[in-house]
């Protein structure tokens, strides 16, 4: 009951940024349009995938463990930290291009095209949700770290698999708050012009 | 109770049964980590009321001669910060949650010991970026953190002002999710939910509100941080950026922040009145439903602090409507106090004085909240020291003296020792007629015109701030007190017995101080909650 | 050191009147209502005050006595909910005939713009018996716009315009205070409202040499180009802006809004976030090159434009808002 609790407060906090965004996308919805424009389609198209699946040897992990398997829930459980750290590292890639291309907020900050300024609210958006999205993966992945270490010294079985269903329980929160931020942040062009 | 009780050196409790560092250091027994928690809050308590002492202090006189602008910007911003996330969040539950209620629904321990201990933790991380923000001069954005003032004018140290809170947040956020998952699953057979002493109702209306609202305040203040740092701009009217969205992203926590602040509180005084009163409190269930009432209607009237900010008309109306809607339940509250103690058999022990100091600002206060939600008065009053005595009067003429009047009530609990009830009266009477002279003027001041966060001022405002001052150091002697002879008591205080009150409620029925897993074989609970009916009388000197 | 003691403050706008009635009525509502309760708590205390031989008696409650309490109080708080909504209500909507006073706060000082060309600083003179509309804007931090005497208040943003009027009642000078803290000088950005009569008003307007705003307005129209595109004889590559102001405009995205001063404003300094249907986002930036109070001799110069009855083609002046929703003057014919 307690993770679900903690999974409530999450959602408070990505619901602040939600907000913001909300607000600031009716009020300035080119901009959001042109600046989502040069987000890579691609990349985050498969980021998705890569989480969705990941969120499926999660699943299978904490089978797994109710039913006392113990090397294939270990197994899952790195299958599954390895699929974060593809994320991770797309996301890394993502980020240096937009770096780049001077989409980072501030003193850098550069559009080419109408209403830079409301194009740069769009990417302190995108940067600080997927930042704290990004950071919330790296503590999901430590975690679920942590549980396959213990997984393989045979601490969880059919009779104590609480933790491994508690980390399930987060990790699928954190997939589905992409899967919210993917279509916000990557598709809104791509669904206004194809 | 003819014999005198065992001194509790002499038995096995909570407080004796390790001694070291590490013991206390390293616990995860609920009640170490509650007065783990009253040193940490009442070092802020100290500190916050410093800081208020020299604002009254520069306020004697209408020119500001005492300290610089800046200085004082940051004095009243500090005090801010470091009273409410520091000491009056934390206080009720933090300290007398943590200590009761586990024992009050018959438990062991919380949920998640090891997560109450890091709560604690926390807040003693947060509590040193706050020190440090101090020491290296503090921030000067007042409590509130407006932007663009915050995010792209102060010169000061917002971002680890920020941060502090922000790591504070999260302690309050891990204590509200440990009592509601303790208060669903841990009750002991035959606690049902209709048996729950209202201070444990109280605490779980208040956690709900923790876990929901505490996240929304986090986000905001990294967003401004993250502005500040990295010139985000998010809120910067020159990038296209909206202040208001974040006046609407604050205040969606900070009120509901001052009901996180008052409810503990509200189940103090429902505690303390039943049992001085020797009564069942009135209206049981009117009661639980209108802390719940509260709670959720306090989630919807935040943008009452913001008729004048530039928000419309409309919304304004709505949110006006609201507030009246939360100020109901309040007001039953107000009426079934004292209607517990029509017919009762009243005792004057100094909970008891610190309840009827407790009802009467706490009126005073939320009375004059009808006045700031009626549109047309709040234009005039808003941002003047009408709201300071408003927020005062119920914060610290409400909540501090339910603490304090809570502290009291369960010393002998939880020390295993009675306070002198002579110098407990005489602090009671001390703290309520420092609290009225220094706020009541205030009341004035604020329909006069006198802005807050002022400085300097008119000097046709000095006799009441003269007035003001002279009230927050007699209030200032009285705080000190208790201090005193609390600690005093710990050594030569009266030795207590498991219930010398007389009072229902578990927490009675175990020794003082308890054992270390508060009761010897797990009650079973087959009575109603305040069960005065069949207590026995005990003899409590009026 | 004691100077006069106050408890009240003066009375000097039509609004002050009504705000000070239900403060009053509050006043006594709310004080009758917590002497009651003191007197209850402490005749309990008393009357019922802890003796031997007397035990209290176990009530458990009172579902009749419960919802009365709850009933009648919210039916009061609905009755002043009412009054104050109405109150604020008046206090929001300026009257239409309002004489018009640009204001820029900045840290730490107010500056008033009036309309014929006089410039104030921390000063403010107006006449008896007029309603003064104030069009404020902040060049830096959030402000606060407050007159006591007057009882009102209104927050004054960087970003845009927001609103404040009253109608002066009594001659005098009254405080002029920042009521949202905005830095160092927050307590020091306080100033004075002249109120005089309305013949001693003229007298003072018309001492100084000084250009109505609408006219340096104009001036600037001409000299920062936006003549060259904004023309009023033939189509331009801008929209006409004769009789534009309140009117509403279709933009490209389909939405129709008023343009309202924010309007304006916002279209001179980010044209591209509204651009008007049938024109190109060609419109040069204007952040950061005009201060304020060019900001507003631009505004007030294309709201002049309304005034002209003749217009430059007929068929143009259509009154505003037509039932059908269609939009007159702001698109491509």
């Amino acid at each position: 009951m307690g993770m679900w609790v903690f999974l409530i407060t999450e959602i408070m906090f990505f619901g602040g940024m939600f907000t913001a965004y909300m607000v600031y996308r009716y009020m300035y919805y080119q901009a959001f349009v042109a600046g989502s424009e040069k987000m890579d389609f691609w990349w985050g198209t498969i980021n998705t995938v890569v989480l969705i699946c990941s969120s499926l040897t999660m699943a299978l992990a904490v089978r797994s463990s109710q039913i006392g398997q113990r090397k294939a829930l270990v197994v899952l459980l790195i299958i599954t930290m390895l699929f974060g750290c593809v994320f991770m590292g797309i996301k890394a890639i993502e980020y240096t291009g937009h770096w780049k291309e001077h989409q980072f907020p501030g003193t850098n900050f550069h559009f080419e095209g109408p209403d830079p300024q409301h194009v740069e609210i769009f990417f302190s958006l995108y940067w600080a949700m997927t930042g704290f999205h990004a950071l919330h993966m790296l503590i999901g992945i430590i975690i679920v770290g942590v549980i396959a270490f213990y997984s393989w010294r045979g601490k969880y079985g059919p009779d104590y698999y609480n933790p491994v269903e508690n980390v399930g329980l987060y990790w699928h929160f954190v997939d589905m708050v992409w899967i919210y931020l993917y279509p916000l942040l990557y598709l809104i062009s791509h669904k206004h012009g194809g | 109770m003819a014999t005198s009780p065992t001194p509790a050196a002499e038995r096995e409790n909570y407080l004796n049964t390790e001694y070291g560092i590490r013991s206390w250091l390293l616990t995860t027994d609920h009640k170490r980590i509650a007065l783990l928690y009253l040193l940490l809050i009442t070092f802020f308590f100290f500190i916050g009321g410093f800081f208020a002492l020299l604002i009254r202090l520069e306020l004697l006189t209408p020119a500001g001669d005492l300290v610089q602008a800046d200085t004082y910007n940051k004095l009243f911003t500090m005090h801010g910060q470091v009273m409410v996330f520091f000491f009056l969040i934390p206080a009720i539950p933090a300290v007398l949650g943590n200590f009761l209620i586990p024992i009050m629904i018959g438990a062991k321990d919380l949920a998640f010991p090891r997560i109450n201990l890091f709560s604690w933790y926390l807040l003693v991380i947060g509590g040193l970026l706050m020190m440090y923000t101090i020491l290296t001069g503090g921030a000067d954005t007042g409590w509130t953190f407006y932007p663009p003032f915050s995010t792209a004018f102060a010169k000061s140290q917002v971002v680890t002002a920020a941060l502090a809170i922000f790591v504070a947040g999260f302690s309050s956020i891990l204590t509200g999710l440990n009592f509601i998952v303790t208060i669903h699953r841990m009750r002991a057979p035959g606690m049902t939910w209709s048996r729950l002493p209202l201070f444990v109702w109280a605490n779980y209306a208040t956690s709900i509100i923790q876990v929901l609202g505490t996240p929304v305040l986090a986000i905001t203040l990294m967003l401004v941080a993250l502005d500040r740092l990295f010139d985000f701009g998010i809120f910067d009217p020159q990038r296209g950026g909206d202040p208001l969205l974040f006046q609407h992203l604050f205040w969606f926590y900070s009120h509901p922040a001052v009901y996180i602040m008052i409810l503990p509180g509200m189940g103090v005084v429902s505690e303390v009145v039943s049992c001085f009163s020797r009564k069942r409190i009135f209206g049981y269930k009117f009661m639980a439903l209108a802390l719940i009432a509260i709670a959720v209607l306090g989630f919807l009237v935040w943008a009452h602090h913001m008729f004048v900010a530039g928000i419309s008309l409309y919304a304004a109306l709505v949110f006006s409507l609201l507030s009246y809607l939360v100020a109901v339940p309040s007001a039953i509250k107000v009426f079934n106090w004292t209607a517990t103690m029509y017919k009762g058999s009243i005792s004057y022990a100094t909970p008891m004085l610190y309840a009827f100091g407790f009802i009467g600002l706490f009126t005073m206060g939320g009375l004059t909240g009808l006045f700031l939600a009626a549109l047309g008065v709040d234009v005039h009053v808003t941002d003047t020291y009408f709201v300071i005595a408003h927020f005062h009067y119920i914060m610290v003429g409400g909540m501090v003296m339910a603490y304090i009047g809570g502290l009291h009530f369960w010393w002998p609990k939880i020390s295993g020792r009675m306070y002198p009830e002579a110098w407990g009266k005489l602090a009671a009477l001390i703290i309520f007629v420092g609290f009225n002279l220094t706020f009541f003027p205030q009341f004035v001041l604020g329909y006069l015109g006198m802005p807050r966060r002022y400085w300097q001022y008119s000097p046709e405002f000095q006799v009441l701030n003269v007035l003001s001052t002279a009230g927050a150091t007699i209030l200032a002697v009285g705080y000190v007190l208790p201090m005193v002879y609390f600690l005093w008591s710990m050594r030569y205080g009266k030795v207590a017995d498991e219930n010398p009150w007389g009072a229902a409620g578990l927490e009675w029925m175990t020794a003082s101080p308890p054992p270390i897993f508060n009761f010897d074989e797990t009650p079973v609970v087959t009575w109603e909650a305040y069960d005065y009916a069949n207590l026995k009388e005990v003899a409590v000197e009026p | 050191m004691f100077q006069t003691f106050p408890v009240w403050p003066e009375r000097a706008s039509t609004t002050a009147g009504s705000v000070d009635a239900l403060f009053i009525f509050l006043l006594t509502l709310c004080g009758l209502m917590a002497i009651m309760i003191f007197i209850l708590i402490l005749v309990f205390a008393a009357k019922y005050r802890r003796s031997r031989g007397r035990e209290a008696e176990q009530i458990e409650g009172s579902n009749a006595l419960e919802l009365t309490w709850s009933g009648v109080p919210l039916l009061i708080f609905m009755g002043i909910f009412v009054w104050g909504a109405a109150i604020y209500f008046k206090e929001r909507t300026p009257p239409q005939d309002s004489a018009e006073i640009y204001t820029v706060a900045k840290q730490w000082m107010w500056k008033f713009q009036h309309m014929e060309g006089q410039r104030e600083i921390n000063e403010l003179h107006v006449p008896i018996g007029r309603d003064v509309k104030m069009i404020m804007t902040s060049q830096d931090v959030i402000h606060s716009f407050y007159v006591p005497a007057f009882r009102i208040k209104q927050d004054v943003l960087p970003g845009r315009y927001t609103v404040a009027w009253f109608r002066a009642t009594k001659a005098g000078r009254y405080h002029l205070f920042c009521a949202e803290y905005c830095g160092t000088s927050h307590s020091g950005m306080i100033g004075d409202v002249v109120v005089m009569q309305p013949a001693q008003y003229e007298q003072w307007l018309s001492g100084g040499p000084a250009a109505p705003l609408a006219q340096t307005g104009k001036q600037l129209f001409l000299s920062l180009g936006c003549s060259t595109c904004h023309r009023f004889d033939v189509q331009g590559r801008g929209p006409n802006l004769m009789n534009a102001y309140n009117r509403p405009v279709l933009l490209d995205d389909g939405r129709t809004i008023t343009a309202d001063e924010n309007y304006l404003r916002e279209s001179i300094l980010t044209p591209a976030v509204k651009v008007v249907s049938g024109f190109k986002p060609i419109m040069p930036i204007f952040q950061g090159i005009i201060s304020e109070e060019q900001l507003n001799a631009l505004v007030a110069y294309i709201k002049s434009l309304n005034q002209s009855p003749e217009g430059t083609a007929g068929t143009r002046n259509t009154p505003t808002g037509s039932p059908t929703g269609q939009p007159q003057m702001m698109q491509v014919q």
